[in-house]
């Protein structure tokens, strides 16, 4: 594990860079989430990445921590949704499912990690941003907003709790109003371009939209 | 001919370039046989490639092309035949260039087609050329195991790649052309981050991107021009390299990021909005002392007169006593009073040291300066700030949408905080919801009406009382200052009574608005404008209440003035002294002094900001750390559940604390040009704040129950520091332009006004030519029409942006009937338009389609090709932006081709039937 032979390669690491919002700093610290086992943390994969591979290491078991290995390796999502980062927020099944590559859905690699991580930087242009927000909005992934959608958007936006959920006529109501707002065309959905119009009406999506690892 | 080949590709290296000539044989051999693409494109050149190289398969081929399609290209032609003339110095080379250029041709007609897609397997050819040199029959063997679609671009890269080798017999318009393609590509390249595609996709892409733009942009210019331009290419890669490199170094050198990260994760992005601008103000301040130190108290140190020299820069002969006193230096009174941190210290000397630094000239420029950095500063963040919101006069139009869309902070990482804020945005909905049905019904409104006024009065009273207090205590403190053994609170009245005032009338305030039954939002509103005219109110009191003071000690000079004179003049002429014997002249600190009202004025400043200071503190230990102290412990043994019941923990007041943070900066803008040093303590008090406070949040702090975003009122704050750094301009400007200096102190002592040291450098040390340019500006002819001329542009300025905003909503309005308009078609259509959510621009898939249109009328060789072209290789999604935005659409849409377009691509079709016929078996294989 030690030595050059772990970290990403310079290369790898500069085309990262391009292709990532984030910096170097932040790709390499991000690579060590995978094991959030106590002393395992600061195995050697620590000391040589830092963040972005750091954290993905991290959520790795102990055998894959090299860096080859580290980025083939799939991630689990419970594993992800473990992360303090994203344990209080109602999106993170969507997110991973939206950035995911594998064929089944239910596991991250690096470069989808980093992804995640590039969209949800504080430099990400307000488009990317938008877009992904509508990927991660459309539960049934069939690229509108419809009704379903919004009222499975309203339910994670207020919570398990029975106190906070909106009662049914309240819920039609808001979607309604919602719709009247947003569907410009009247076809009873919001569509990609709709809701980015929305969105970059808005003052703070674009502060609000970022994950901090 | 190998020399140009060189200079062709002047950025390879000499293992490259024997590459790339096995490659050429290689290409050769591609271009013989397997090949179906070049071949068959290349028709029109195809008579000239034969001859000079391959004996033996390749002049079959040629043949062959030849019989397909039997158009000879005229250029290529003359070319041809001009360089079979020039001879060929090995049997290579020309083969090696002429297919090279027959590839090109072929490739012209292409290139828009599949731009990327071919680039980017350069690399690849070339490695596999390598092995394929060697035995043209190998390749044969070779290239079935590659994938289609990489076979399908090979021949048009290598093409390119030869043509690039081919260096000079390229025409104007190819390398235009390659040019053209080389920027896209990096346009590309640089724009690849905000695509929305996942990372292995984005790899591939760059990489292709990237050895296309490396492998030809060699070949642009000619001749000289080539090194000329590969040395600039090479300069704008390490420039990237260097400016990415760069980039990172910043990122990690701003400072507190990873504390405002943790904050932001705990806390919502509001609380964490606090401590930017805490950081903002921090960098600011920086400035402001670096400007400060530098040009005024640092050169006085070094090239002043020492402290003792002359009267000014002494301790009176009263005070010396009790100078050194920590409670005396508290106040900063006695050594500190006469230290480079005061106005007073400052000598009138035009120049100082063997610098001749003109200290009084940068006295005031650092005093101009310190305001205009500080107003450019805030218009500049203000104005950055308002570049993302552009509709924000629209966002009434979407609350729900917002609501819904935008309401998540996804910063919070803490279970607490996201069970407050679900708590929150169902109040919110359930609120807006609510006021939506019942909007026009109004309760009692008569009651609201006059509790809502009652509020007003009550506040209005307590600002005037807050006023009239400040008022009657700095009197009282000025008749203080003249009597003798005062205690410590008398000496401190003010500024107790202020910071007093500052901390409980905010609650107060806000217990009288809660009769005023407002939305929480109004509400927020009206509690921020009633505490800055609060502060505003107290600052402008105090203010009153020096000048005041000011005036008094200024009517007070001339008396004073006389006395120092006579006393001067009775030392020196007091018999008893031997007339010979000039006098030793008297001690500094005998020499009576008045009582420099700058430096006066800058010791209450300095005295505010340090109280002020520590009451933040005080306030922050007792109210937030000890209450959060008590109800952690004391809960285990208490009545009722503190935590959740009455004490409870403190919410961190944002607005209270940004309104502190810009009074306080109003504060240093006015006391600095009084109190050099002030900005000095300023920045060790935000240094400290920002560690102190972040420590308190951390741990003595809960979320907010009703958190609100951040941004939105972060320009509110940026309005609220640019009215207070107008405010605390107008009185530092008033007494640098109306009262007269003192007459023995600061570095404008013996003039009439400041301002005269401007005047003064003017005539001295400039040409009589600039003298009389500068006293023509100040001519009120001039400045009057200037002024009008400013207001014509605004008003013309804010015309033009009331039109934009009209054609804004104007388009708007087109678009919704578009999109009427299309949906009728799309039940047509059917489904073949929705699908493609991916990459499309939804919003009107009628325009996309136009687009396209567009695209391919500018770029004819593609409209034809592109199409089968994309559809077998469009897995590496490789064209530069636009087309990689219609060309999924494309797909989908073979009836929104017009047939239309024929005349405009031209020659595209000619060429599309033969490349199909010809590649049919190879090329076009499905992708499958």
């Amino acid at each position: 594990m030690g030595g050059s032979g772990s970290r990403l390669s310079k290369e790898l690491l500069a085309e990262y860079q391009d292709l990532t919002f984030l910096t170097k700093q932040e790709i390499l610290l991000r690579e060590v989430l995978d094991n959030e086992t106590g002393s395992e943390r600061f195995g050697d994969c620590l000391r040589q990445h830092s963040e972005a591979h750091r954290r993905f290491c991290e959520l790795l078991p102990q055998e894959q921590r090299s860096v080859e290995s580290s980025l083939r390796a799939q991630v689990p999502f419970e594993q992800i949704l473990s992360l303090p980062e994203l344990k209080a927020n109602p999106f993170k099944e969507r997110i991973c499912r939206v950035f995911s590559t594998s064929p089944a859905k239910d596991s991250l690699s690096f470069e989808d990690f980093l992804d995640l991580l590039s969209v949800f930087s504080d430099t990400a242009t307000p488009d990317i941003k938008s877009h992904y927000a509508f990927r991660i909005f459309d539960f049934d992934d069939d690229g509108t907003l419809n009704r379903e959608d919004l009222s499975r958007l309203v339910n994670c936006l207020t919570g398990e709790g029975e106190d906070t959920r909106l009662s049914a006529s309240e819920m039609k109501q808001l979607i309604d109003n919602i719709l009247e707002e947003s569907d410009i065309d009247r076809d009873g959905t919001i569509n990609l371009s709709e809701f980015q119009h929305v969105i970059s009406r808005s003052p703070d999506f674009a502060s609000s939209f970022k994950i901090v690892l | 001919m190998p020399r140009c080949h060189i200079l062709g590709c002047p950025v390879l290296s000499p293992a490259e370039l024997t590459s790339s000539r096995n490659h050429l044989g290689r290409l050769i051999s591609h271009g013989r046989g397997h090949f179906p693409g070049p071949e068959a494109v290349g028709t029109r050149t195809v008579h000239f490639p034969a001859p000079a190289g391959d004996r033996l398969g390749r002049r079959s081929s040629s043949k062959r092309a030849l019989k397909a399609e039997g158009t000879p290209g005229r250029r290529g032609a003359q070319r041809s035949q001009k360089e079979r003339a020039g001879g060929s110095p090995s049997p290579g080379s020309p083969r090696r260039k002429q297919t090279g250029r027959r590839r090109h041709r072929e490739e012209l007609g292409e290139q828009e087609r599949g731009k990327a897609a071919c680039e980017g397997r350069r690399k690849r050819d070339e490695r596999a050329s390598f092995k394929e040199q060697t035995a043209a029959p190998k390749k044969e063997k070779e290239i079935p195991r590659k994938e289609k679609s990489k076979r399908q671009k090979k021949p048009r890269s290598s093409s390119l790649a030869s043509s690039a080798s081919g260096g000079e017999s390229l025409s104007e318009e190819e390398l235009a052309r390659i040019l053209e393609q080389v920027e896209e590509k990096k346009k590309l390249i640089a724009t690849m981050r905000s695509k929305p595609w996942p990372m292995a996709k984005k790899l591939t892409e760059l990489r292709e991107a990237q050895e296309f733009v490396e492998k030809y942009e060699g070949a642009l210019g000619k001749g000289k021009g080539k090194r000329l331009y590969a040395y600039k290419m090479l300069m704008a890669k390490k420039w990237v390299k260097f400016k990415r490199d760069f980039d990172n170094f910043k990122t990690q050198c701003i400072p507190w990021e990873m504390k405002i990260k943790d904050i932001e994760s705990h806390f919502g992005s509001s609380v964490a909005s606090y401590f930017i601008f805490l950081r903002w103000m921090y960098g600011v301040n920086l400035v402001l002392f670096g400007l400060i130190f530098g040009l005024v108290i640092i050169p006085e140190v070094l090239m002043g007169m020492p402290y003792g020299s002359i009267p000014r820069k002494t301790v009176p002969r009263a005070e010396e006593e009790k100078a050194m006193d920590f409670s005396v230096l508290w106040d900063f009174e006695g050594y500190v009073k006469y230290s480079a941190l005061f106005y007073g210290y400052y000598n009138n000397q035009r120049t100082i040291g063997w610098l001749r630094y003109r200290l009084p000239m940068a006295y005031f420029m650092v005093g101009v300066s310190v305001f205009g950095y500080s107003l450019i500063i805030v218009i500049r963040s203000m104005a950055s700030n308002t570049q993302g919101s552009t509709g924000e006069g629209e966002s009434d139009n979407f609350t729900f949408s917002f609501k819904m869309f935008t309401s998540w902070d996804y910063l919070i990482g803490n279970s607490e905080t996201a069970d407050n804020k679900y708590a929150s945005i169902t109040t919110s909905f359930k609120e807006s919801i609510v006021d939506e049905q019942e909007s026009n019904k109004e309760e009692n409104i008569h009651l609201t009406r006059f509790l809502r006024v009652l509020a007003n009065f009550l506040i209005i009273c307590c600002l005037c009382g807050s006023g009239y207090l400040i008022y009657f205590v700095v009197k009282r403190s000025q008749q203080f200052s003249k009597m003798q053994n005062v205690s410590w609170y008398e000496r401190n009245e003010v500024e107790i009574v202020m910071s007093l005032l500052g901390m409980f009338c905010p609650p107060l305030f806000e217990t009288i608005a809660a009769l005023e039954n407002y939305h929480p939002r109004t509400g927020l509103k009206w509690q921020l404008g009633r505490i800055f005219a609060l502060f505003l109110g107290n600052l402008y009191t105090f203010l009153l209440a020096l000048m005041d003071d000011v005036h008094l000690k200024l009517a007070n000079e001339e008396t004073i003035k006389n006395i120092t004179h006579w006393t001067l003049f009775n030392y020196y002429n007091s018999s008893g002294w031997n007339e010979s014997v000039p006098r030793p002249p008297l001690h500094p600190a005998d020499v009576p002094r008045g009582s420099c009202w700058e430096t006066a004025v800058g010791i209450e400043f300095m005295r505010l900001t340090v109280s002020d200071m520590l009451v933040t503190y005080i306030t922050i230990l007792l109210g937030d750390f000890l209450r959060a102290c008590f109800v952690r412990f004391m809960n285990y043994c208490w009545c009722w559940d503190l935590e959740a019941g009455f004490p409870s923990y403190a919410e961190f007041d944002i607005s209270g604390n940004v309104l502190g943070l810009i009074f306080n900066q109003g504060m240093i803008w006015m006391g600095s040009f009084y109190a050099p040093g002030l900005v000095g303590i300023n920045v060790l008090r935000l240094l400290t704040s920002m560690y102190f406070q972040c420590w308190a949040v951390m741990s003595s702090n809960v979320p907010h129950e009703r958190v609100f975003k951040a941004s939105r009122s972060n320009n509110f704050y940026m309005g609220l520091l640019l009215l207070v750094l107008f405010l605390s301009l107008l009185p530092v400007a008033y007494t640098i332009m109306s009262l007269p200096p003192s007459f023995d102190c600061g570095p404008f002592s013996g003039k009439n006004r400041m301002y005269d040291v401007l005047q003064e450098t003017i005539e001295n040390d400039f040409p009589t030519f600039l003298g009389k340019i500068f006293a023509f500006l100040a001519n009120p002819g001039l400045i009057i029409p200037a002024i009008l001329l400013m207001f014509l542009a605004i008003y013309y300025l804010n015309s033009v942006s009331k039109s934009l905003s009209r054609a804004n909503a104007q388009l708007r309005k087109k678009i919704q009937v578009l999109r009427e308009v299309e949906k009728s078609h799309k039940s047509v259509k059917g489904k073949a338009t929705a699908r493609d959510s991916e990459d499309t621009p939804k919003s009107s898939s009628k325009n996309a389609t136009q687009l396209q249109l567009t695209k391919e009328e500018t770029t004819p060789p593609s409209a034809s090709q592109s199409q089968a072209m994309d559809k077998k290789a469009q897995g590496p999604g490789t064209s530069n932006s636009a087309s990689r935005t219609t060309l999924p659409a494309s797909g989908h849409l073979p009836i929104s081709r017009p047939p239309g377009i024929g005349p405009d691509s031209g020659h595209a079709p000619s060429q599309t039937h033969p490349w199909r016929s010809a590649s049919g078996k190879s090329a076009q294989r499905p992708p499958h």
